[in-house]
């Protein structure tokens, strides 16, 4: 009897915090299943999502799962700053704030922002390119849905088990069984190599899209920008994630079956896992903010009522900046020892980063000068970025010369650093993509109320909250210490710096609060073409039939929509008759192989290898029962095409 | 909210608000300890500092500026007379501007990066008798041996100034990372491995060290002072740690290896070869490796 008592409290973490995450699942799952229930959602949930493969529906569920997301890291946040703004506050314990800030990052990284890049991807792509879906929808669903089921065994994680807590980056020894025992580790180790399938699956997903369902006419060189830059991303996801996969394989290996990979008691090397996680690190880093390059390259012409300048140059410096991505990684632990030389060859390939960024800020102020600049929603948050990405951008160039970086290394300079480009340029892209995709997306406008209250708190707690952390890292404080003592003069700064997340967290209030009453108040976008933009997607209505284009149109150049209005055009030319329209089957197996994997990863994070291997024997069934599966794909009959097209007011 | 705070404004709030911030904080300028050097190590880094800071300083006050101008002066509103040239989108001329600067900088800042990189390798003044510190992170201590005046110390170390140290370290426990930023900058403590790492202090004076990289839950705590004495009291404090002070005994390093926190504490002696015996155990018996030239 005591052995299940004992099993049982350790399978479920009890403590205040965790007992609070208990009841407000329990309160918020009972309330999804009663809503489901009582409206008789159920089949409409399993055929119209879970089992759907249309591009824009898995971009819409990227999107909400990263605001879930953004919301988990962001109370994770504020939960950080209220440790930090007394010293030696009794608030969380040591176990606790490694945890906290272990999954904070954690979440950040790989379950906000990267469902938030693959969500704006899965939405424009396509309908920008003028393709009626991805190259492999089948294969974008199990993307999605293992990543999903990855985020979900992080997050439970904090009620189940215990989560990770030897920091995001999981370096060996500290993350190895003698020093990490329990399955805390384990969670982020298998949740990760989870989601990492799905994002390798996506970056070639998407190249071969890019690559090779382009409307005719469409040459690379009259490509979106956006969609240049997930050309780029996904060249940086497919040689990037390897390196991760192999990291965390190899840890697991050593966490789960004793291998010495890492641990140096047993002839094995830290260093190699330093070396492999940062080959992904910093590749990743632009794997992220190269979409939100993407989308300010679409916003900025649009809004500014000109032509994007310098377009030659902005593919270049894309390109540029995905290949250098891969020779500086070692700039993450110029600290670590290794030689004059190799430091300065990283130090000097981490400035030159700078010059194809710098030379997308002055394209981007040069597409604006001379033009006429409207203030939207997402113009705000893009004029917004360039002073904050700048700062930070300039701090990151004085972080790569290696021998100043000595002084910051693990500071919360360095804190305040890798924030200001991650939250200013890749949070305020994803955001002003969101606000100015989402007529395309859902058919409504946005209100700007709302949007321009959150927009203001945002960016006034940002700097609020991060300025403070530059002086603080001059002054000696380092990342994830749980506490400090008085005296040191870090008090006020730090004190400042919660103020600023709180009001960060109030501007995200505001934000949501906007997209909340838009929806209960929705105003149509009848148009589809509510910013009188530049690109294909725009010439469709919103939101974009399951088809995406009923013809696919033929492009004369770039900015191929806009080139189409200048010619007195109102909608795509119908004058050609309609075909049957090539489609793919919804599927289930996606959803269920999500599952599978989920079932397989928590047998291997508590060690009980009979329910990993029924979840991984699963997951081989339904790999097996798909590849001899032929009826995947039907035709739209022309008459509910052009039915469809009427109901748009379309031909 | 109705309309948008030109950027110019809102970078003079933040001005404001920087300003008011360092005010409100009544910390002393002491307090910055990585802007307030003791030694030859970290004027050298400042200095880096500095260059560094003033060049990208330009640039971004001369992206704000450009951005503040264009947004105001191109704006859509009634009568706006300013030029408007929808097609405009190639020059030449300013994109050869704006490639150029930025390599130009990078190009100075490398230069003196790569100097800076390569001295700091070296004793910071020449010597013919360096002084060797060893330093083992421990869960979660610091553990300092002086092979030369065969003592040891915990969670405290004494140096002479003006005299270059070459601190050599490793770890027991998780990599930690060995930093005294009036000293100079950090580097890491490996399992298995020695790093080297040169610092000299110039003027007497307490100075704060730690531990900068996460080892655990005692991590926060992996705080240690350093007392910069002229040579002769540093010799006096040795043959007075020789002659009173306990030994550190097998027995004792094995207490201190395991997880808990200590106090600061002085060693006459400690065990024959343990630094190296350390370095081995974690490397599997291998040969050590990072002698200071990577893996």
């Amino acid at each position: 009897m005591s052995g299940v008592q004992q099993f049982l409290s350790h399978f479920f973490i009890t403590g205040p915090f965790e007992i609070g995450g208990d009841v407000s699942i329990g309160l918020v799952s009972i309330a999804i299943l009663f809503i489901l229930t009582r409206y008789k959602l159920w089949g409409w949930l399993w055929r119209e999502w879970l089992t759907s493969v249309d591009h824009k529906k898995i971009g819409i569920m990227y999107l909400l799962a990263a605001l879930l997301m953004l919301f988990r890291g962001g109370v994770d946040a504020l939960m950080i700053r209220t440790q930090l703004a007394i010293p030696g506050n009794s608030f969380l314990q040591a176990e606790h704030y490694d945890q906290i800030f272990t999954t904070h990052g954690t979440i950040m990284i790989l379950f906000m922002a990267m469902p938030f890049i693959f969500a704006m991807m899965n939405i424009v792509v396509p309908l920008q390119i003028g393709a009626r879906d991805v190259a492999f929808p089948y294969l974008n669903a199990i993307s999605f849905w293992l990543f999903f089921f990855g985020a979900m065994l992080l997050n439970i994680s904090f009620v189940i088990g215990g989560s990770p807590d030897a920091g995001w980056v999981n370096y060996p020894p500290l993350a190895e069984l003698r020093f990490s025992p329990g399955p805390g580790d384990n969670f982020y180790l298998l949740s990760i190599m989870i989601s990492g399938i799905g994002s390798v699956a996506t970056g070639i997903n998407f190249l071969v899209t890019i690559l090779k369902m382009r409307a005719p006419g469409m040459t690379l060189m009259r490509m979106p920008m956006f969609s240049w830059a997930i050309l780029a991303t996904c060249i940086d996801i497919i040689f990037a994630f390897p390196a991760l996969t192999i990291a965390l394989g190899l840890e697991f290996m050593d966490r789960m079956f004793g291998a010495h990979f890492f641990t140096v008691s047993g002839g094995g090397n830290p260093m190699m896992y330093v070396n492999l996680f940062w080959m992904w690190g910093h590749p990743e880093v632009y794997i992220v903010i190269l979409p939100a390059f993407g989308i300010f390259s679409e916003i900025v012409p649009t809004f500014a009522r000109k032509k994007l300048f310098g377009y030659t140059a902005m593919v270049t410096s894309l390109l540029l900046i995905a290949i250098i991505s891969y020779f500086v990684w070692l700039h993450h632990f110029f600290t670590m020892g290794a030689g004059a030389d190799v430091n300065t060859f990283f130090a000097i390939a981490s400035m030159f980063v700078a010059i194809p960024t710098g030379v997308k800020v002055f394209n981007w102020l040069f597409t604006m000068y001379r033009g006429r600049i409207r203030t939207t929603i997402p113009m705000l948050w893009f004029l917004a970025f360039v002073p904050n990405f700048a700062i930070g951008g300039a701090t990151g160039v004085m972080l790569a010369a290696a021998p100043a970086d000595y002084q910051y290394h693990n500071s919360y300079f360095l804190v305040a650093h890798f924030h200001q480009v991650l939250i200013g340029g890749v949070v305020y892209g994803m955001l002003a993509g969101m606000y100015y995709w989402w007529p395309k997306m859902f058919g409504i406008l946005l209100e700007e109320k709302w949007a321009k209250w959150g927009y203001w708190f945002f960016n006034i707690g940002f700097y609020v909250c991060f300025m403070p952390q530059y002086p603080l890292g001059l002054m000696g404080m380092t990342r994830r210490m749980y506490t400090y003592p008085a005296g040191m003069g870090w008090t006020t700064l730090n004190q400042i710096s919660t103020v600023g997340a709180f009001i960060m967290g109030l501007g995200f209030i505001f934000i949501v609060w906007g997209i909340v009453t838009s929806i209960l108040h929705p105003v149509k976008d009848t148009t589809g073409d509510p910013w009188d933009a530049r690109t294909l997607e725009w010439s469709l209505p919103s939101p974009a039939p399951h088809y995406n284009f009923a013809r696919i149109p033929q492009i004369e150049g770039r900015d191929a929509w806009w080139a189409m209005k200048q010619k007195g055009l109102t909608k795509l030319d119908d004058s050609t008759p309609i075909v049957p329209i090539h489609m793919p089957k919804s599927s289930g197996k996606p959803f269920i192989m999500g599952v599978l994997f989920f079932v397989a990863g928590f047998g291997f994070v508590f060690n009980w290898f009979i329910l990993a291997a029924l979840g991984m024997v699963g997951v081989v069934i339904l790999l097996f029962s798909r590849s001899f599966e032929y009826d995947t794909d039907y035709y739209v009959p022309v008459d509910e095409v052009k039915h469809t097209e009427a109901l748009y007011g379309r031909s | 909210m109705k309309r948008l705070k030109s950027p110019r404004k809102l970078g003079r709030w933040l001005l404001l608000g920087a300003a008011s911030a360092l005010l409100l904080t009544g910390c002393s300028p002491q307090q910055f300890s990585v802007l307030n050097p003791a030694g030859p190590v970290a004027s050298s880094e400042l200095q880096l500092i500095i260059l560094s800071g003033v060049l990208v300083l330009v640039v971004v006050a001369f992206v704000i500026v450009l951005l503040a101008f264009i947004v105001g002066r191109y704006r859509e509103k009634p009568n706006n007379n300013a030029p408007y040239t929808p097609e405009w989108s190639e020059s030449r001329s300013l994109e050869i501007i704006w490639w150029a600067i930025p390599i130009v900088i990078v190009v100075v800042l490398g230069i003196f990066t790569g100097i800076k990189t390569f001295s700091l390798t070296r004793p910071p003044e020449a010597t013919s008798n360096p002084m060797i510190v060893q330093v083992q992170s421990l869960d979660w201590k610091w553990l300092f041996q002086y092979p030369g005046q065969k003592i040891a110390t915990l969670n405290y170390l004494e140096i002479p100034t003006g005299q270059p140290i070459e601190f050599v370290l490793t770890s027991n426990a998780p990599m930690n990372s060995f930093w005294i930023p009036q000293l100079g900058g950090m580097e890491m403590t490996m399992p298995g491995m020695q790093m080297r790492l040169w610092l000299q202090a110039d003027k007497t004076g307490v100075y704060e060290g730690r531990g900068a990289n996460f080892t655990g839950t005692g991590f926060a705590h992996m705080t240690f002072n350093v007392k910069a004495v002229p040579m002769a009291t540093f010799t006096q404090w040795v043959s007075q740690v020789q002659s009173s002070k306990p030994a550190l005994t097998n027995a004792e390093y094995q207490t201190l290896v395991k997880p808990g926190l200590a106090g600061v504490k002085e060693y006459s002696s400690y065990p024959a070869n343990l630094f190296m015996k350390v370095v081995m155990k974690d490397n599997g018996g291998q040969k050590p490796m990072g002698l200071n030239g990577g893996m």
